[in-house]
């Protein structure tokens, strides 16, 4: 359920600005390590680190739109992609200096420290309350992108990008905005997922990375629903994998990454477009 | 003409410098400039995709790797010759090449880097994973340089890091010399002509796909050459060689050089490898100061080094007329 955060806002600025940003894996990263600095030093409460931690990311995600990627747009693919990879070595690195290179374990949080029993076995509290977050999530984003009037813009400026331009939208604003809401997303699942996976360290963002553009890819750039979807089949793919192919899971991972390229680049789930 | 006598010049002191450096200088610096070769010779096989033909692979990791288990393959299992040792290693990360680009060239642009991207970390996996073959995350360890044999006649050790220097450097001499020669081929302006309008080269009766596939393949093998001097270098073969991070190497360095140049990647393993160790020594986060580094070119000098170079060699010269 993180990756499926991570994707969406990864797939989203893909939709969009047409980038694909490798940075994204890095304001995973950041989002976990503002939450639980935030946590740390303002008193102990989850919630508002969730909601604060998110926030520097997004002023992060700003500087790093409105006042390098916005000059390369017009650039050939590889400048955007190595400008992103750049700020994967800039912000890894800051991290390192900042928080340490070790790794970090997150406080324990007591309101989900409970299990809950199902059908007879038990479930930690906070997993199910992630269960629960990442539909909720995909909700709330597929009622936005079709409901509200922001979303009819992100629409109209993804399928015509001079088109919106001309009937009044103004794209470098709406650009910068979409990317700034990918990077929330992004730092939201680091933030949900630290606790979880129970350490933080600087390398946690290439891994995740990886997983997102696979999701991604899977289930067709750009697309959200195919990018949940997507993040469902590697979920089931992988534990599947784990449990009776324990050599091979990241790599039928791949294959299926390659053979989803192949036959339907433009993923399973994504329209013609 | 003028150009050409300087160029020519410019050569000649760089092989001199080359072939000097064991002669005066540390065992330090003699390890230092074999990176730097390797580097070198990864680069510019790699710049021939990227620079020539436009198409950006994060999957040529995958094929330097091809190169050093080939080579350690060989050596462990059937014979110790140094130079066979390497072709075998070229021929492995080829024909891995190969397959690999038979899937990836049917795409272009973004899609042609994820294709690349899942099939070198298909092969990171498969390294890391199957254990009894490659040993794992240890990879191959212990791989010696015997000394060249010809038929039992001339026996040339390269057991010394000296030694071996010459080895690496005539190979670079050779694989750069080669590439140059692909550039200014007629194959090679094909694959400038695929860069810069595929559509017309298409009318033209070009069969892009397999000039793509051709190039492909190239550089695949210039990376398994590079990959097979590493592992004899430092008698190991590691699985991280297929890893994406170390696919982005040969990008970052002909973005550091310049891009569209033969001297650029070259340039830019230099640079590259001399800044890992110069700020190493300052300050443990080289990483930020390299990230820091390619944001600027990036943003402002796209050229890289060797195109603000001449420029300013232009500009020294004065307005030309006509």
């Amino acid at each position: 359920m993180f990756i499926w955060l991570v994707a969406s806002g990864l797939t989203l600025i893909f939709g969009v600005l047409g980038v694909l940003n490798f940075a994204h894996g890095s304001f995973y990263m950041l989002g976990a390590y503002f939450c639980f600095t935030v946590l740390r030093h303002l008193g102990a409460n989850f919630w508002i680190g969730l909601l604060l931690g998110p926030l520097f990311v997004c002023a992060v995600g700003y500087v790093v739109e409105r006042f390098f990627l916005r000059r390369v747009y017009h650039l050939a693919l590889p400048y955007q992609l190595l400008l992103t990879f750049a700020f994967v070595l800039i912000f890894d690195n800051l991290v390192k200096i900042v928080w340490g290179a070790g790794s970090l374990s997150p406080p324990k949080l007591d309101i989900f420290g409970g299990a809950v029993p199902i059908l007879g076995r038990k479930f930690p509290a906070y997993n199910l309350f992630i269960i629960a977050v990442g539909p909720l999530v995909a909700l709330g984003l597929g009622l936005m992108i079709d409901k509200t009037w922001w979303g009819r813009i992100i629409r109209a400026a993804s399928s015509d990008r001079e088109m919106a331009s001309a009937l009044g939208v103004r794209v470098p604003v709406l650009f910068t905005s979409v990317f700034v809401f990918g990077c929330w997303l992004g730092a939201i699942g680091g933030g949900l997922a630290a606790p979880y996976v129970g350490i933080m360290t600087p390398g946690m963002g290439e891994t995740i990375i990886i997983e997102a553009f696979i999701v991604a890819v899977i289930g067709g750039l750009g697309s959200l629903k195919g990018a949940f979807l997507g993040a469902l089949i590697i979920g089931v793919l992988s534990a599947f994998g784990t449990r009776y192919f324990p050599t091979f899971d990241m790599f039928l991972i791949f294959i299926l990454m390659a053979a989803v390229l192949l036959w339907r680049p433009q993923g399973l789930f994504g329209g013609a477009r | 003409m003028k150009n050409r006598i300087a160029s020519i010049l410019l050569t000649t002191l760089v092989l001199a410098v080359l072939v000097c450096i064991p002669l005066v200088s540390g065992r330090f610096t003699v390890y230092l400039a074999m990176r730097v070769m390797l580097l070198g010779i990864f680069a510019v096989g790699y710049n021939l995709l990227l620079g020539q033909t436009g198409l950006l692979s994060f999957g040529h990791g995958a094929f330097y790797a091809a190169g050093a288990y080939g080579m350690g393959f060989f050596w462990l299992h059937l014979s110790p010759h140094p130079l066979l040792g390497i072709a075998a290693g070229i021929l492995a990360a080829a024909l891995l090449a190969l397959l690999i680009g038979f899937f990836c060239v049917r795409h272009t642009e973004i899609y042609f880097a994820m294709l690349t991207l899942a099939f070198g970390m298909m092969v990171f996996s498969l390294i890391w994973n199957v254990r009894g073959i490659t040993g794992g995350d240890d990879g191959l360890v212990g791989i010696m340089r015997d000394p060249i044999t010809f038929f039992g006649l001339v026996k040339i050790p390269i057991q010394k890091d000296t030694q071996y220097y010459y080895l690496i450097l005539s190979l670079f001499v050779l694989a750069v010399w080669v590439v140059r020669r692909i550039r200014i081929s007629p194959f090679g302006l094909v694959l400038a002509g695929i860069r810069e309008n595929t559509r017309r080269m298409e009318f033209a009766g070009v069969s892009v796909r397999n000039y793509r596939l051709a190039v492909f393949v190239l550089s695949g093998a210039f990376a398994g050459l590079a990959g097979s001097l590493e592992a004899m270098l430092e008698s190991n073969a590691r699985p991280f060689m297929a890893h994406w991070t170390h696919s982005g190497d040969p990008i970052l360095v002909s973005l550091l050089g310049g891009l569209h140049t033969l001297t650029g990647p070259l340039v830019g393993s230099l640079i590259f490898v001399a800044m890992r160790e110069i700020v190493q020594r300052f300050t443990e986060n080289w990483m930020l100061w390299f990230g820091v580094v390619l944001l600027v070119i990036i943003m402002g000098f796209r050229g890289g080094v060797v195109g603000v170079v001449r420029q300013l060699a232009e500009k020294a010269r004065g307005p030309r007329g006509g």
